[in-house]
């Protein structure tokens, strides 16, 4: 049964890529894209990792969607046709071919010899509720355990916020002239 | 869309909710699924909610674009200033364990209440920035 909601989604997947792929619409486009991450986020879900997949929902299908939809406004609404290439199409199919060759290496999933399974995901699952004591492993790992990991990625996150101020901040000044022009 | 009763009506009544998530998502974090990213985009979201329907100029003046940028840096600082503390009270960066005196598993809960907090805080922020900075421009 869970095999068949895997393949059905990966198949809705497929279908959501090849959809966003072939349309011109880009204000399809990307609602069609927070569709793939609402999907991809229902797979995460299944396999079990509720915190990756909780992540998916909120950004990929929610703040990304509204900010790219932000940034449309400033852009044409249909794509340009473009001819059609035979190289990139034999680049991105050599590509593909290679990565699902390289899945036959990996082992099956939920298969405890698996190398993940064997290297440090058994002392914290042994040690970490008696040493950080939160019953979200995940949490434990994430906020203590790879403290400097989430530091750097709350970095990235400041970086990119600088960014966006630094090249567009601008937009951020009250535009009702007189009243609120203080900042 | 201000000519839209129902939209503004019903989201209205949706943005506490959406808060109050965002906050029962920052704080359960450690029994369930959730943590200080979701959380502060789950709180963007709510703010994100009420430019849509609002417009970004009554947006700008709930989430003022000053304290937003101030956000982006304070929540930083106390994820790296708790790591500071875990130094000057004798410990390792990011070493939670000594921020209590007596029990150290009670300093990793404070330490990691402030992390994400500090994570929660500039995830928020950022992600209000960028929306507000996005829908504010207009083609030149």
């Amino acid at each position: 049964m869970i095999e068949l909601i895997d393949l059905s989604l990966l198949l809705f997947l497929a279908v959501i890529a090849v959809v966003v792929a072939r349309l011109r619409n880009l204000f399809a486009v990307v609602l069609v894209m927070g569709f793939y991450s609402l999907v991809a986020a229902a797979l995460f879900t299944v396999l079990d990792a509720v915190d990756v997949a909780f992540t998916e929902a909120a950004v990929g299908a929610g703040i990304s969607t509204v900010i790219v939809l932000g940034a449309l406004l400033l852009t044409t609404s249909e794509e340009k046709p473009q001819p059609v290439r035979v190289m990139p199409f034999v680049v991105v199919v050599f590509t593909g071919a290679a990565l699902i060759f390289a899945t036959l290496d990996m082992p099956s999933y939920g298969d405890p010899e698996a190398p993940i399974h064997k290297h440090v995901a058994p002392r914290y699952i042994e040690d970490s509720g008696r040493e950080i004591g939160v019953p979200n492993i995940v949490t434990s790992v994430l906020a203590s355990y790879r403290g400097y990991d989430t530091l750097g990625e709350t970095a990235v996150i400041f970086t990119a916020g600088v960014g966006v101020l630094m090249m567009i901040g601008r937009a951020l000044r009250f535009k009702d002239n007189g009243e609120e022009s203080d900042a | 869309m201000n000519d839209q009763i129902i939209l503004r009506v019903i989201s209205k009544m949706f943005i506490p909710f959406i808060l109050l998530f965002a906050l029962y998502v920052q704080f359960h974090g450690d029994f369930g699924p959730g943590g200080g990213f979701q959380a502060g985009v789950i709180f963007a979201a709510a703010f994100v909610l009420y430019g849509l329907v609002f417009g970004v100029e009554a947006a700008k003046r709930v989430a003022h674009p000053a304290i937003l940028q101030w956000c982006v840096a304070i929540g930083l600082l106390i994820f790296a200033g708790t790591g500071v503390a875990g130094i000057l009270l004798g410990g390792n960066f990011l070493d939670y364990g000594v921020l209590d005196s007596h029990d150290p598993v009670h300093g990793q809960h404070l330490g990691i209440l402030l992390v994400e907090l500090g994570v929660g805080m500039t995830v928020a922020a950022v992600m209000l920035t960028a929306f507000l900075c996005f829908a504010g421009r207009r083609p030149s």
